[in-house]
């Protein structure tokens, strides 16, 4: 469970979280939407830790993320996290990029590290690539490669930042099938996306973010069909 | 008008002298080179550390390897250290004064490739539980060593020259140091610096030519 509790977050004189509660449970979708800059990358980036609150709690399974004792390091390895950027570390192959994490984080032997990041790059559709090197890959594969990657901690939780904002348009379908895939698997998934169809069909709720605060959240048919807040109604309206 | 007669048989004669003279300059060069990759490494770190005292100690490093004469640096090494009671011998001080100056131009060197690994490239791997060192170490480092991997050529070849320096501080068995002696016994200057011209400049190719070749063999992606 991700518990977050009045959450606030500053930088320097431009408050970008201005206290959000949210709770997601285990197995949860939530998918978050909103308009650029309402704070919804820095939310993702303070729950595993990359980001300091200045108020509030973020609590991890019983952990609080921001406390001075939590050992960051180990506590990400429950949450996976996928950038927009597809971040392929460039001189390892596909097979390589994957495995790095698990040998050296999780201290699991070469053999051990393979057999899961083959299963988990074939799961992706991959299974193919393990030699190749990420530059001889389109984005979307480099974005699945990616998931493979953060999958091989095997994570609880999956946090999901645009995944398929710097695709062509016709490599979207392909991260968002994968996504798809994991949801149905019972992955713990918050996905911060653009792709509203995605969201409608995926989510067991959406959350509607604006200027760093949560303004609206609510089950998908909800939220789309009926949405109450007048920012998410221009805001849908627009991206129709 | 040109009263000079040459006589390379001389020259030539030594050729075994000189080529063992190539060896020691190669292998100060190399040694200096793995010495001040090391160091460099170090101070890369220390500037990435965010601590100002080792930040401060590698920038004063670099900007005095960079900004002063290699010559003093050899000199200072020997003589400069001599008085404070450290006495190192020519090999030692000159081994030492390259190493110097090639850990402060391969920092720069390393400085500059760093700008060319994004950000988010160190985040991708702290999200998946890496320390900051395990980032650098599994991440970053193998991508600027790559980046800075040709111009640390360059450094390679600027150090195989500097040896020539050590005559000034008495070294005598390296290339420059043996082609003093042999010109100072026979007077033939121009035969012996040729020569050894022709073998620096036969080093100096085979390393860029050598590194070239390396590069294309480990650098696949
Ligand atoms: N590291 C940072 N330093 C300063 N400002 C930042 C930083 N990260 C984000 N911001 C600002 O915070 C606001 C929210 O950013 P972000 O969370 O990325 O929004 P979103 O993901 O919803 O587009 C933006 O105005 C952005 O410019
Ligand atoms: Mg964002």
């Amino acid at each position: 469970m991700i518990e977050i509790e009045n959450v606030r977050k500053s930088f320097g004189q431009l408050e970008v979280l201005k206290g959000i509660n949210l709770t997601v449970q285990k197995g949860e979708v939530l998918t978050i939407i909103g308009g650029s800059g309402s704070g919804k990358s820095t939310l993702l980036t303070c729950i595993n830790g990359l980001e300091t609150i200045d108020a509030g709690r973020i609590v991890v399974d019983g952990t609080d993320v921001h406390a001075k004792a939590t050992d960051l390091n180990k506590l990400r390895r429950k949450l996976g996290i996928v950038f927009q950027q597809f971040n392929a570390f460039p001189h390892l192959t596909v097979l390589e990029n994957v495995m790095l994490a698990p040998v050296k984080v999780l201290g699991q032997s070469k053999a051990e590290a393979e057999a899961m990041a083959v299963k988990q790059l074939t799961h992706v559709g991959l299974g193919d690539k393990l030699k190749v090197y990420p530059s001889r890959m389109s984005g979307g594969q480099q974005q699945r490669m990616a998931i493979a990657r953060a999958l091989a901690m095997s994570p609880a939780y999956m946090l999901f930042d645009e995944v398929t904002s710097a695709l062509d348009p016709q490599l979207v379908g392909e991260v968002l099938d994968t996504l798809r895939m994991l949801a149905s698997e019972g992955m713990t998934m918050i996905c911060v996306t653009h792709e509203m169809k995605f969201a409608r069909e995926v989510s067991d709720r959406v959350a509607f973010f604006h200027k760093g605060v949560m303004a609206e959240i609510a089950p998908p048919e909800e939220l789309f069909g009926a949405p109450k807040n007048p920012e998410l109604q221009t805001f849908l309206a627009a991206t129709h | 008008m040109f009263s000079y007669n040459f006589h390379w048989n001389q020259a030539f004669k030594a050729l075994p002298q000189m080529l063992d003279g190539a060896l020691v300059t190669l292998q100060i060069a190399l040694l200096s080179m793995a010495i001040g990759l090391v160091v460099a490494l170090a101070l890369t770190l220390f500037r990435l550390s965010g601590n100002r005292i080792l930040n401060g100690f590698a920038t004063v490093w670099v900007e005095i390897a960079r900004n002063t004469p290699a010559l003093f640096q050899i000199y200072m090494a020997h003589f400069g250290l001599g008085s404070f009671g450290i006495h190192l011998s020519p090999y030692t001080a000159l081994l030492i004064g390259i190493a110097f100056n090639n850990a402060g131009y391969l920092a720069e060197n390393f400085r500059g490739a760093l700008k060319a690994i994004p950000e988010t490239q160190t985040r991708a791997g702290r999200s998946l539980g890496m320390t900051p060192l395990q980032a650098f170490r599994y991440i970053v480092m193998p991508q600027m060593l790559r980046i800075a991997f040709l111009p640390a050529t360059n450094q390679m070849v600027w150090a195989i020259l500097m040896t020539s320096l050590g005559v000034t501080v008495g070294m005598n068995t390296d290339l420059a140091g043996v082609t003093q002696a042999l010109n100072a016994v026979s007077f033939r200057t121009f035969e012996f610096f040729a020569l050894a011209a022709v073998i620096y400049y036969v080093i100096a190719k085979a390393v860029t030519v050598l590194a070239r070749l390396a590069a294309a063999r480990m650098f696949r992606y």
